[in-house]
């Protein structure tokens, strides 16, 4: 399938042909695809150098163990995974559509390149939940000596090292009466918003469960930014990704591709997606694994 | 087969169908079956920071083996789905070789911020002693009702 022997005796230099047996547009793809890797590529070994220059990281499976509608399980890696398989399953509708658009198969490029345009949607759907989860999520965090209740933002980061009990224990009292009814409540639902309201701080005090209670310091807050930046970078290549696509679903629907003899468009609009699939690939690697 | 549109580009790729369709049918299996290895050996770190003595070791021969597995997974991407691998010798060459420079850069910037991290260390003990993980292995010790947890007991 590969190049075959009279392709190797072929003078590529020799002018009057392509030397990279690719059309212009093809080629300059590759050459973009290849400075984006670099600029992901940056963003990730920034976010590797800063990682390293820390002497404490958030464990991924502690900050990645929602799903949604599984309330408060905890299910390291199972969302991430998801999002992983969406991902994978569009990049081979995408090889399927290219290969329909080889065969100049109009119905075929349409049928694949809906379903690659399915699977990018649902993956910025995951994306947008997982986001919003971690920026709405309310952890009890120990945060100039009383207890906060913080999600994961660009400024704050509630994934840091469990706090000493005893120091947990000194923080409570400083603590606001509305922080210790939430956490009452977190603990215990019998008790309504109403009546937690009504009591006061001892008897508040009084009914945390201090051994249930986990607070956490503060982590290091690079980890947010970077989070947001590199993922949500990614999902802006994503996005565009799926625009694209469907320009080239309406483009195909209405015969263009036809007329001008051959689906090359689509072959581009293919390395383009299926580099944004390799991207998540180092993403979930840096995120996610390790 | 001549090409459609561009007499320039001389030399065409035979695809049958029949073998495409194994062909992408064997790497979809392939890159599932990598993933599917990579997210064990996440939830294998995860219960070894979870154990008594968590040893750093493992941890990190574990996170090499996801990084293999993940630049497996990215070559097959790039040599089959964007047919790459298809592609003459000059070009996949002018697309390769560049991306070596990633050998430096990695290399480089991860190195230095170890560096800094050890500078800073000996130098500013206060984020020493603030920052440095006293006992990691409680940092995963959170939900409450783990069945790991029940058994131990």
């Amino acid at each position: 399938m590969a190049t075959t022997a009279t392709a190797h005796q072929t003078k590529w230099w020799s002018g009057g042909k392509s030397p990279f047996n690719l059309e212009y547009g093809k080629l300059m793809m590759w050459y973009f695809l290849m400075s984006d890797a670099f600029t992901f590529g940056a963003f990730l070994i920034s976010y590797g150098s800063i990682r390293f220059s820390q002497n404490f990281w958030p464990d991924p499976n502690v900050v990645f163990n929602a799903f949604p509608g599984a309330g408060h399980q905890n299910l390291p890696l199972a969302f991430v995974s998801v999002m992983t398989f969406i991902l994978i399953i569009s990049s081979v509708t995408m090889v399927l559509a290219v290969h329909a658009g080889h065969k100049g198969d109009r119905a075929g490029v349409i049928k694949w390149l809906a379903w690659t345009i399915v699977g990018g949607l649902a993956f910025l759907g995951c994306q947008a939940w997982e986001w919003h989860h971690l920026i709405t999520g309310e952890h009890a965090v120990l945060l100039d000596g009383q207890i906060q209740m913080v999600g994961q933002t660009t400024t704050v980061n509630p994934w840091g090292e469990l706090a000493e009990p005893a120091v947990v224990t000194d923080a409570l009292k400083n603590s606001s009466p509305q922080i210790l009814a939430q956490i009452v409540h977190d603990q215990d639902h019998s008790h309504t918003w109403k009546e937690l309201a009504g009591m006061s701080k001892d008897q508040l005090l009084g009914m945390i469960n201090s051994a249930e209670l986990h607070v956490r310091k503060t982590g290091p807050v690079a980890f947010g930014g970077y989070f947001y930046g590199i993922t949500g970078f990614h999902g802006f290549h994503v996005f565009s990704g799926v625009i694209i696509n469907i320009v080239m679903l309406i483009m195909a629907q209405k015969g263009v591709f036809d007329r001008r003899g051959h689906y090359l468009m689509i072959e581009k609009t293919g390395l383009y997606w299926h580099f944004v699939d390799l991207v998540w690939v180092f993403v979930f690697l840096c995120f996610y694994l390790i | 087969m001549q090409h459609p549109a561009f007499e320039e580009v001389s030399y065409h790729h035979h695809t049958d169908d029949a073998e495409f369709k194994k062909r992408v049918r064997k790497t979809t299996i392939l890159l599932s079956v990598i993933t599917v290895i990579e997210l064990g050996i996440g939830l294998a770190i995860y219960t070894i920071h979870k154990g008594e003595n968590p040893s750093e070791l493992l941890v990190l021969m574990f996170k090499g083996m996801v990084c293999i597995l993940s630049l497996a997974k990215a070559y097959y991407i790039v040599s089959v789905f964007m047919h790459l691998g298809d592609e003459i010798r000059n070009m996949i060459m002018t697309i390769v070789v560049p991306l070596l420079l990633f050998i430096w850069f990695i290399a480089a910037f991860i190195i230095d911020g170890n560096s800094y991290k050890n500078l800073r260390n000996r130098y500013d003990k206060h984020f020493q002693e603030s920052t440095t993980p006293k006992g990691h292995h409680k940092a995963a010790e959170e939900k409450p009702a783990e069945p790991a947890k029940s058994e131990k007991q």
